[in-house]
């Protein structure tokens, strides 16, 4: 498989090194990651627990600054950036799906994607608009103004994707995404995914345990005490398998 | 497969319009939304805030209305008996301090430029001998029956001119019990003269607990052994165009022995006294203090455990990119509504209970500027009292996100 002839790299990590602690009980967590992420491309990184998935993801989301290594996101070096730039970055230009949802439980559905537009700017009846829309996208047309103590684990997965999306970041980096869900709703949940790497201006990077989501991978990344450990692209890409199930 | 097909519809929906027109819905900001769904959601702990807010609202609006009120009571008579300038007795504390003027004041004062009048005012402590026996110590007011600043003002019962004839009083109808007396034509006695009640007032209280007594001004220099010419202030009306300063200064010079207060400034110096230097007014400060603090500890102890409480979310929200001051503003929107809240309702409660005290001993007043001054004290209280949970917002690590 190759890569899609107009993806271009969106995130590029360069000798990421993660140090936790100090000395002399400093954990080094990860220990000179390079990766790039092609926007048109689910990639989906696996690994042992505390293999670094988490770290990485966190410093790829610029949540995290590594502490030795470079990092480029959308053309931006997020080298000496400060926290509130680096929350700049990321309201502009990072999604994020967690594996427990992370909805506000004081806001419905609606609300909660128009919360992420209002961090964009994005606000009033437009707004309103843009967060229904991005609600029917992901099937929950009929659950706008539902409340996500009244959703099921995998209606609330899908509002936190549609939330990922408010404003079209370029990368979405998802945390376990199916973790809490069951299969049939894991399995609909990457298809989703899949769906939205689809879209060539933006790359897609969920960190998986779940074996039976390969399936929808452009690309998987394998990590493995805080170094790359093996990346393959399978024969069918996650969007052909995506548009097939469909 | 249902979320497949709802996948599919997601990438249409990335380049084309949704199919059903939708109609743009107007909604309150998502700040100010948050902010007030997490004030609500939890509403035992909102219940304890709004509470702790109205409590110490009730406790400051009283505290002040009752300051306000006594700083008025002390100063009613002179705002009652207006003047350009007094002339006082050197070292006059207030003007219940009574003591007398020589009696040369008043053609000293006439005699000056740019005086147009000045009045005799006599004020003096005196016995009062309730018919059914007892005695108390009331002051004794005496001004000119033929002056247009006569007083007392709020004659209910009876007139100011029956004060003319001998032996005749005017008092409030407040102090009947302090008195004995109950109505018009009782007689009780002062400083050993009987006298007859005349005319009764309503809400003309003084600030001690000394009864008013009205009476004309010959009857008072009689009663207090005072001269026929002596009193205790002259009040001095200026000639229109005059300026105030320089005849202040000029009557000044031409009395040595007294001083010649503004009215403004006669009204200071008597609140002064009676707030600040013999404490009264210091209780007060500090019931106003307490209040205070109680509103602070508790709606900081409140925003603190709802942000605690919500932790989890803000640090999503820091994750999804919040800058600071996203958040910190729904905590502070979190302390403006609650002090809003709790003002309305504080304040309700203190305009009921000062409509209670109206006719009792006890005056509170309520006024818009103190109403206004009160508002914006709560909501600085609660916009402080946000200190603690703003902290706490601030140094969200956001990478928690991720460890749950």
């Amino acid at each position: 498989m190759t890569e899609p002839s107009n993806s271009k790299v969106i995130v590029e990590a360069e000798g990421i090194v993660k140090v936790l602690g100090s000395a002399p009980n400093e954990i080094k967590v990860l220990k000179g990651i390079d990766l790039q992420l092609q926007t048109g491309e689910l990639t989906l990184m696996m690994g042992p627990s505390g293999s670094g998935k988490t770290t990485l993801l966190s410093i790829l989301g610029c949540i995290l600054s590594p502490t030795e290594g470079k990092l480029t996101i959308a053309g931006m070096k997020t080298q000496n950036m400060s926290k509130e730039q680096l929350a700049n970055l990321r309201r502009k230009h990072v999604g994020f799906v967690f594996q427990s949802y992370n909805l506000v439980p004081t806001l419905s559905a609606v609300e909660n994607v128009m919360l992420a537009l209002d961090l964009r700017d994005i606000n009033g009846a437009g707004a309103y608009d843009q967060a229904a829309e991005a609600l029917e996208a992901v099937g929950l047309g009929h659950r706008i103004s539902a409340m996500p103590s009244k959703m099921s684990g995998g209606e609330k997965q899908r509002v936190s994707i549609a939330r990922a999306l408010a404003g079209s970041p370029s990368v979405i980096l998802a945390d376990e995404p199916t973790a809490a869900l069951d299969a049939k709703n894991g399995m609909a949940v990457m298809e989703l995914l899949a769906q939205v790497a689809q879209d060539t201006r933006r790359a897609v990077l969920a960190v998986t345990h779940d074996h039976r989501t390969l399936q929808y991978a452009d690309r998987i990344i394998t990590i493995d005490d805080g170094r790359i450990a093996g990346s393959e692209r399978p024969k069918i890409s996650g969007n052909a398998v995506a548009v097939a199930a469909h | 497969m249902e979320l497949a097909a709802s996948a599919t519809t997601f990438a249409k929906t990335r380049t084309a319009p949704s199919p059903r027109p939708r109609q743009g819905k107007r909604t309150l900001p998502m700040v100010v939304k948050l902010a007030y769904r997490n004030l609500f959601h939890d509403r035992l702990s909102f219940f304890v805030t709004v509470v702790g807010i109205m409590f110490s609202v009730v406790l400051v609006a009283v505290q002040s209305g009752i300051y306000l009120g006594s700083a008025n009571k002390i100063a009613a008579i002179i705002d009652a008996a207006p003047a350009d300038l007094w002339v006082v007795p050197l070292g006059t504390k207030s003007y219940d301090d009574p003591s007398f003027l020589s009696g040369r004041e008043r053609y000293m004062a006439l005699s000056a430029p740019g005086v147009a009048n000045s009045e005799d005012m006599l004020v003096s402590f005196a016995r009062w001998r309730k018919p059914a026996g007892g005695e108390t110590t009331v002051l004794l007011i005496g001004t000119a029956g033929d002056s247009p600043k006569a007083l007392p003002l709020n004659i209910t019962d009876g007139s100011r001119a029956a004060l003319e004839a001998p032996n005749t009083v005017a008092i409030d109808r407040s102090y009947f019990n302090d008195l004995g007396v109950s109505r018009l034509n009782d007689v009780a006695e002062l400083n050993g003269t009987t006298v007859k009640l005349v005319a009764i007032t309503k809400r003309v209280r003084s600030f001690t607990t000394l009864p008013f007594v009205f009476v004309s001004l010959e009857e008072s220099r009689r009663l207090a052994g005072a001269n026929q010419d002596q009193a205790s202030y002259q009040r001095v009306t200026l000639l229109p165009g005059a300026d105030i300063e320089t005849v202040r200064k000029e009557i000044e010079r031409r009395l040595p022995d007294t001083e010649v207060l503004t009215q403004e400034q006669f009204r200071t110096r008597s609140q002064d006294y009676w707030l600040k230097q013999t404490g009264a007014g210091a209780a007060l400060d500090a019931g106003k203090l307490l209040g205070l603090i109680v509103g602070i500890v508790i709606v900081a102890q409140t925003l603190y455990s709802s942000t605690k409480d919500h932790i989890n979310e803000f640090a999503t929200l820091r994750a999804l990119g919040a800058g600071a001051g996203y958040i910190v503003k729904v905590i502070l929107i979190q302390a403006v509504l609650s002090g809003l809240i709790g003002y309305v309702l504080g304040m309700s409660l203190a305009l009921i209970a000062i409509q209670a005290a109206q006719d009792t001993k006890l005056t509170i007043i309520m006024t818009t500027p103190l109403a206004v001054q009160l508002f914006a004290i709560t909501i600085g209280m609660c916009i402080f009292a946000a200190t603690s949970a703003i902290i706490k917002v601030v140094r969200i690590d956001p990478a928690v996100v991720f460890s749950r």
